[in-house]
């Protein structure tokens, strides 16, 4: 029925002259597509490695996020002693008040400043997400201004790495570790001792609440009765849940590369087009021929669509490859609630390289309609006598 | 004996619409062909010849007038019956091979078996058997451009006999040949008349080509001329 595939794949090496500013136009486009969803991905996979789904979080009431919460060392000593809270082999509750600041570093590509968040922590706080862990040097002694940062954070900010220092107006913060967050929101902050935190920056009262309950009833009950208790205006939540919000920041970058993705793939129709109709053409006896020999228009529609689907998919394959080298390259992007930088890894899985690849091929079929009507609408005549 | 006729040709006109004037390319025409015929189709430029031979092959149709092959009305089938008609019934050698430059020679040999239902190896056997009738099996993994203008027309009546097709239709296939090509061409068109019981039409101009048929019209100006 139909034309073998390696006519339309030697037509297409034999144009390569023009083929080939398509091919990489299309690669560039499913490029650009496949790296913008990785963000995406990226982004959302930090926020749902974050949360812990036995923990919950405690914030204060109409607060976007844990930076511009206030929770009080009352508040913080009322909720310590509730029955419904779990406790550790020594008999202590797993429950930790931190403190979440944002600090201004500068850039390690001299791009100046960006916001970063440092959390001070408790022991508790770290009992509580054990998918932090040191990867290098060591954790701060506390009542010492020392500080671990995430390693990715580290690569991305001057004077992170170990034995630097991190400025915050008068006060200076020595870096004796670096930890890894299994690509979990975590990789984005820098980890002190909560006290020392609110003494260096001054501050009397905590940011959030992290604690685990006893159990699921327990855990209920809990934020219900958080919730009760009008005179504290406090938030709990489970911090899966909380996180799971935070990623509305990926919402952005879908925008942005639906609406790239869009007006790019509009361009890459048109190059598609152009390079499929001076095929169509070029062959115009060719076409002849093959409808003297018994193809039929139908035929003649479905090759020259073929082509332009081979054609993209070239180009989608050479996108996908542009794409891959940039797989799990962590890079930055400003949270739009904390206004910090939020480290992200680049995930380019195979599903979305299929995706990219389909995409391309959409974008072939398109641009190759109009060239393959014309070409199984001449008449067999008009197409033997053009020379 | 009696031959049957396998194309009958009855008052078959054919007029273009060109503007504001109707040409006339054929006028009544009416015409026998005997299977086995190899029958040459002489007359001056413009005179009718491929129209003719185009209505006879089915990549035409006539704006009145019957033509049957092989009983069959060609005038009649609509567009995908006549191209699987031609597929099936009717070899077609261009004046310019018309050979698929992509495409090997035995690929190109292979293209009109694609579209029927036979196995790889059936096909396979066929090109070869076509193909070494032509005298190219040698040469089969050839490009067209690797290949000499009379080697490519060679391939080119390959593809035209390769289904095995009662009729085979040439337009002027050595108005592009060196002489000695062109006695080669002619030569293996005139025994496929001779051993295969083929019928060939042939447009031609050359009146020494025309010698290898077994009768020879000509047309001037849309209509049939006795000598
Ligand atoms: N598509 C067409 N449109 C208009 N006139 C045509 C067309 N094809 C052929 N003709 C005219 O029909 C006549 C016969 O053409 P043709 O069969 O090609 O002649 P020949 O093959 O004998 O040289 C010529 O006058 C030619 O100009
Ligand atoms: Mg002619």
């Amino acid at each position: 029925m139909a034309l073998p595939l390696k006519y339309n794949f030697r037509n297409v090496i034999v144009r390569w002259r023009s083929t080939l500013a398509t091919v990489l136009g299309i690669a560039l486009v499913v490029a650009v597509f496949v790296l913008l969803r990785a963000l995406a991905r990226g982004i959302e996979a930090s926020s749902a490695n974050t949360g812990d789904a036995r923990n919950i979080l405690v914030v204060r009431k109409g607060s976007q996020a844990e930076s511009g919460s206030i929770v009080t060392r009352e508040h913080f000593r009322t909720i310590q002693y509730l029955d419904e809270i779990a406790r550790n082999e020594r008999g202590e509750p797993i429950i930790s008040a931190e403190l979440v600041l944002i600090v201004s570093a500068p850039r390690r590509n001299g791009t100046g400043e960006a916001n970063t968040l440092i959390r001070g922590v408790t022991p508790r706080g770290m009992e509580l997400r054990p998918q932090v862990k040191l990867v290098d040097g060591r954790w701060f002694v506390p009542g010492k201004r020392e500080v671990v940062v995430a390693r990715r954070l580290a690569a991305r900010f001057a004077g992170f790495e170990i034995g630097g220092v991190i400025k915050s107006g008068q006060d200076r913060l020595a870096v004796v570790g670096h930890f890894d967050a299994a690509g979990s929101a975590f990789d984005s902050e820098s980890w002190m001792d909560a006290d020392e935190a609110r003494s260096i920056f001054d501050r009397e009262n905590y940011s959030s609440i992290l604690l685990r309950p006893a159990d699921a009833t327990a855990a209920t009950n809990l934020i219900t009765r958080l919730e009760r208790d009008k005179r504290l205006a406090l938030r709990a939540e489970r911090e899966v849940d909380y996180y799971s919000k935070q990623t509305m920041t990926a919402v952005p970058i879908k925008i942005l590369a639906g609406l790239l993705g869009t007006a790019m793939s509009i361009g890459a129709v048109f190059a598609a087009m152009n390079t499929m109709y001076a095929s169509v053409a070029s062959r115009t006896r060719e076409v002849g021929t093959l409808r003297v020999l018994g193809y039929s228009r139908r035929a003649i529609v479905l090759c020259f669509l073929i082509e332009g689907a081979l054609l993209a998919a070239m180009g989608g394959v050479v996108g996908c490859l542009l794409a891959l080298p940039l797989n799990g390259y962590a890079t930055g992007t400003m949270d739009f609630q904390s206004f910090a930088e939020t480290v992200f890894q680049f995930r380019v899985t195979p599903d979305l390289m299929l995706m990219g690849l389909a995409f391309s091929v959409i974008i072939g079929v398109a641009g190759s309609l109009l060239p393959a009507l014309r070409a199984a609408r001449l008449p067999v005549i008009v197409a033997l006598k053009s020379i | 004996m009696t031959v049957p006729n396998i194309v009958t040709i009855r008052d078959l006109t054919k007029t273009y619409q060109q503007g504001e004037i109707n040409v006339t390319a054929l006028n009544n025409i009416s015409l026998d062909i005997e299977a086995g015929e190899y029958l040459t189709l002489m007359g001056p430029s413009g005179s009718g010849k491929s129209t003719l031979l185009h209505i006879i092959a089915g990549v035409d149709r006539p704006t009145s007038g019957e033509c049957r092959v092989q009983g069959i009305d060609v005038t009649r089938l609509n567009e995908s019956d006549l191209a699987d008609w031609r597929n099936q019934n009717v070899g077609f050698v261009f004046q310019s091979f018309n050979l698929i430059p992509v495409l090997t020679a035995f690929e190109n040999v292979e293209l009109p078996l694609l579209l029927t239902r036979l196995s790889r190896k059936q096909r396979r056997e066929q090109v070869n058997t076509a193909l070494e009738l032509v005298g190219l099996l040698d040469r089969r993994h050839h490009l067209p451009k690797q290949l000499s203008g009379g080697q490519e027309q060679r391939v080119a009546i390959a593809r035209a006999i390769v289904t095995d097709p009662a009729l085979i239709v040439a337009d002027e296939p050595t108005g592009n040949l060196d002489s000695a090509s062109t006695q080669e061409a002619l030569g293996i068109l005139q025994s496929l008349t001779r051993t295969a019981g083929k019928t060939v039409i042939m447009v031609t101009h050359d009146p020494k080509a025309a010698a290898f048929g077994s009768r020879s019209i000509h047309l001037e100006k849309g209509e049939l001329v006795n000598e």
